[in-house]
């Protein structure tokens, strides 16, 4: 259960994991939007998105099987909404019809470009967690988030939680694991009965997660006191983040796929 | 001088009866190794609590190096001087990165960027921990993170290091590496510590026992004149360590041992008077 | 119920590259009757080994046999719930899995799971047993909240939810760590009489070798998902280098007797400190005499 808490990080040492996280957060959001930005069956955009992923992919040293496997997750979405939009689809002509369905031409088409767009957005985002530490991401979105201060938002404290809670999950899953077995050696049952035995089931092991969570934000607490917490005021950062070369060639790699999509969105699409 | 002086202090928590320190007095003098151990409920992690201001007396003081922990403006300069390590190694490590978190205590003093660098070497350096500086705390071994606990309160760089039974939750190998490093830093460094604990035979180390019991110091001497007073331990719930049993029980039997409490010498003396006759 | 592992192995996490072998042919056999200690440092398999006992862990395919008494762990069709029923298992800091509202009730959860026939009398019979077999008073502490006691009383509490299954095997991982040294005493005077009424095995995972030296009939050694020796501690702490060198403790009179005897005195004892002081005294007075 441990491995599953530290997240997808590939450890490797390549330009992509040196790039400054805050470089990284903005790209793959603006990547995002340049998805999105891929017009209705032009699916030459989404080529260039893919080519942009595979490139990316390869100056990362991250094997291209891991950001496969990030579709994983979210294939079901992909299918279930994809089922829906040729079931549904009543634009354009008709191809088949059983009942009260309709299979259209527009329905298929809509299907491909939104699995393609999710698939992509999903390739995307993994290749961020990949390459990413999630210590860096928190200090990315806390430096990111910084203007946020002047409007009185506690960018420090949401900071401080993010990481706290980071740095906790292998721990909480590891205790889960414990008060299941624990439990399940006292006869515990949690795989039988319907789905209100099953929620009643877990009771045994929620409230003494619930209190050994308690028990440990107290203490963590008094740790934090003791080495002299007192808020954001008059504190030092260690760590600071800083733009390199690398940075840039992200930064053009990026803006090149989003004007090569705008271009495409010109060229050669699916006429409906 | 002493670098504490605990005068007269009661404690009583929220919503209890009893008082969990009732009249407690005490002074350490700096580089001294001080011990306290007591039954469970003694009163033993007040005490520590007391000694950075995580809490206040009810009545009496604590003073630390002239700053009184009741006024709250002095609290900062109290935990600067005085390094408090917990039980659970892992309720006490904040970041996910070990040299992260021992940066911790050092950006909370505002130190600069340059200084907390080679205040985490030093850290590192003073627990044997230097090449687990970019590694995760969570795939450390419990003795290894009490390590890291430790090196994060080395890098705010206190006079004085209090160990809140930190050898509890820990297997024998984790036991040695921590009171392996707490005693080269009393002997090489200087450093005050206080140590609370169960196990007996980590009190040995200590310059001065100091035992608790219900909120009270009820004895309190080096480690030969406590151990030496088998039958009052008992009466306070505690055991004398087992070389100390041994020859206590040898000598019933009649052989002229002195007063020990620790294996090495039980052993030296054994050999001497089984081999000499 | 006789325990027979042969060839036992577990591998974590078998598909990622975190893939560890944390029991590698494991071989055992665990008698009735039996105070069976195990030791090793952490990451050794002890804590493995013992989650296969009860099929909280289920063995790799390559493990040869796995029985406890009548139940085959390696048949799918084998009845787990009626086996942990049989088989108790005590986790270190037990109290953490404590959840109910009330002390019974808490202690009654393992009587709901595995004889949900109970009568209410029954159980609260049962749970009076178990309450009062730990030292706690039935009366007192019934009605209260499990997380109102102290720390030496919820392990009590926890120990009892465990005991009131009245299992014949009772596994216990490091159950002591934390005590005081009255609440180490206390525990092992409740273990011995659990062994002398309806546990009839004890099998008990520590690293306090002093302990161990006392209690114990037999120990098996783990080292890196192994069982390196099964021996009666008399034998086994007789090689104090060799459990040093594996980064274990001796007890003290295994230290003792190693020192003695690296200076030409041997001292046959068992390594409790009532044999090992009687055999030096007796050795000490016989030069006296001579």
């Amino acid at each position: 259960m441990k491995d599953v808490a530290f997240g997808q990080y590939y450890p490797a040492e390549s330009f992509v994991h040196k790039m400054d996280p805050r470089v990284k957060i903005v790209l793959s959001i603006a990547y995002i939007v340049a998805v999105f930005l891929v017009r209705e069956f032009y699916f030459l955009g989404f080529a260039a998105a893919f080519l942009f992923i595979l490139l990316t992919t390869l100056f990362a040293r991250v094997p291209f099987l891991k950001v496969l496997k990030s579709i994983k997750a979210i294939l079901f979405f992909v299918v279930f909404s994809s089922i829906l939009q040729v079931l549904f689809n009543r634009e354009g002509t008709v191809l088949a019809k059983w009942w009260v369905i309709e299979i259209t031409n527009v329905g298929l088409l809509r299907a491909a470009h939104i699995s393609l767009r999710i698939v992509l957005i999903v390739m995307g985002t993994a290749l961020l967690t990949l390459t990413t530490t999630p210590v860096e991401i928190a200090d990315g979105i806390e430096s990111l988030l910084t203007p946020l201060k002047w409007v009185k938002f506690p960018v420090h404290a949401f900071a401080l939680i993010m990481s706290i809670a980071l740095r906790f999950i292998p721990t909480l899953m590891d205790e889960t694991d414990r008060i299941i077995n624990a439990q399940k050696a006292r006869g515990a049952d949690f795989e039988s009965g319907n789905i209100f035995k099953r929620i009643k089931a877990l009771i045994p092991i929620l409230i003494p997660l619930l209190i050994s969570s308690f028990r440990r934000a107290d203490e963590l607490g008094d740790a934090m006191d003791a080495r002299c917490y007192s808020g954001a005021k008059g504190r030092t950062k260690y760590k600071k983040m800083r733009l390199t070369y690398r940075d840039f060639i992200g930064f053009l790699l990026t803006a090149g796929l989003i004007v090569g999509i705008v271009f495409l969105n010109g060229v050669l699409g699916v006429a409906v | 001088m002493s670098f504490i002086e605990i005068r007269d202090v009661k404690f009583r928590y929220p919503q209890t009866e009893r008082d969990a320190l009732d009249g407690v007095s005490l002074n350490i003098k700096k580089g001294e190794y001080v011990s306290v151990i007591g039954h469970n409920g003694s009163g033993k992690s007040t005490l520590a609590r007391l000694m950075n201001g995580l809490l206040l007396p009810t009545k009496g003081e604590v003073v630390v190096d002239g700053f009184s922990t009741a006024e709250k403006q002095s609290l900062f300069e109290i935990r600067k001087r005085v390094g408090v390590v917990f039980q659970n190694p892992d309720n006490q490590l904040i970041a996910s990165i070990v040299e992260d978190d021992i940066a911790f205590g050092p950006e909370n003093l505002g130190v600069p960027r340059k200084e907390i660098g080679e205040r985490i070497d030093f850290a590192l350096k003073a627990v044997g921990m230097e090449e687990y500086r970019k590694s995760t705390p969570t795939r450390l071994s419990g003795g290894q993170k009490q390590r890291i606990a430790i090196a994060g309160v080395l890098a705010i760089r206190p006079e004085m290091l209090v160990l809140d039974e930190s050898t509890a939750m820990l297997d024998p190998k984790g036991r040695k590496e921590v009171t392996s490093v707490v005693e080269k830093l009393n002997r090489e460094n200087g450093m005050t510590v206080l140590t609370i604990t169960h196990y007996m035979d980590e009190v040995c180390r200590a310059d001065r026992v100091i035992v608790l019991s219900d909120g009270k110091i009820v004895m309190e001497g080096t480690p030969e004149e406590i151990f030496s007073r088998e039958e009052e331990l008992k009466k306070y719930e505690l055991d004398v360590p087992v070389p100390t049993l041994i020859a206590d029980k040898l000598r019933a039997g009649g052989m002229a041992l002195g007063r020990i409490y620790d294996k090495e010498r039980l052993g030296e003396k054994l050999c001497g008077s089984l081999r000499k006759i | 119920m006789r325990i027979v592992a042969e060839n036992l192995s577990h591998i974590y996490s078998p598909k990622s590259k975190f893939a560890v072998a944390a029991l590698k042919d494991v071989s055992l056999t665990v008698e009735e009757g039996e105070f069976f200690g195990i030791i090793g440092h952490t990451g050794s398999g002890k804590s493995t080994f013992v989650q296969h006992l009860n099929g909280l862990l289920k063995a790799d395919k390559g493990t040869k046999t796995l029985r406890v008494g009548e139940f085959d762990l390696l048949d799918k069709k084998c009845d787990f719930k009626k086996l942990r029923s049989r088989v108790g298992m005590v986790f270190q800091y037990p109290e953490y899995q404590l959840f109910a509202d009330t002390v019974a009730e808490d202690i009654a959860f393992a009587l709901k799971n595995f004889r949900p026939e109970c009568s209410a009398e029954e159980v609260a019979r049962l749970v009076r047993d178990a309450l009062e077999t730990v030292g706690l008073d039935y009366a007192e502490v019934k009605d209260k909240s499990p997380f109102d006691l102290s720390g030496g009383q919820k392990r009590r509490v926890a120990i009892a939810g465990v005991i009131v299954a009245r299992p014949e095997i009772l596994v216990l991982d490091e159950p002591v760590a934390g005590l005081d040294p009255k609440g180490k005493r206390e525990f092992f005077e409740l273990l011995h009489k659990l062994h002398k009424s309806f546990v009839k095995t004890v099998i008990i995972i520590s690293h306090d070798m002093d302990n161990v030296a006392e209690h114990c009939t037999r120990v098996a050694v783990f080292d890196g998902g192994r069982v390196i020796s099964v021996a009666p501690p008399k034998e086994l702490f007789c090689d104090a280098d060799r459990l040093i060198s594996l980064g274990l403790d001796v007890p003290v009179t295994g230290y003792l007797a190693a020192e003695l005897s690296k200076n030409g005195v041997n001292i046959d004892t068992d390594f409790t400190v009532e044999d090992f002081t009687n055999k030096v005294l007796e050795k000490w007075r016989g030069r006296e005499e001579s």
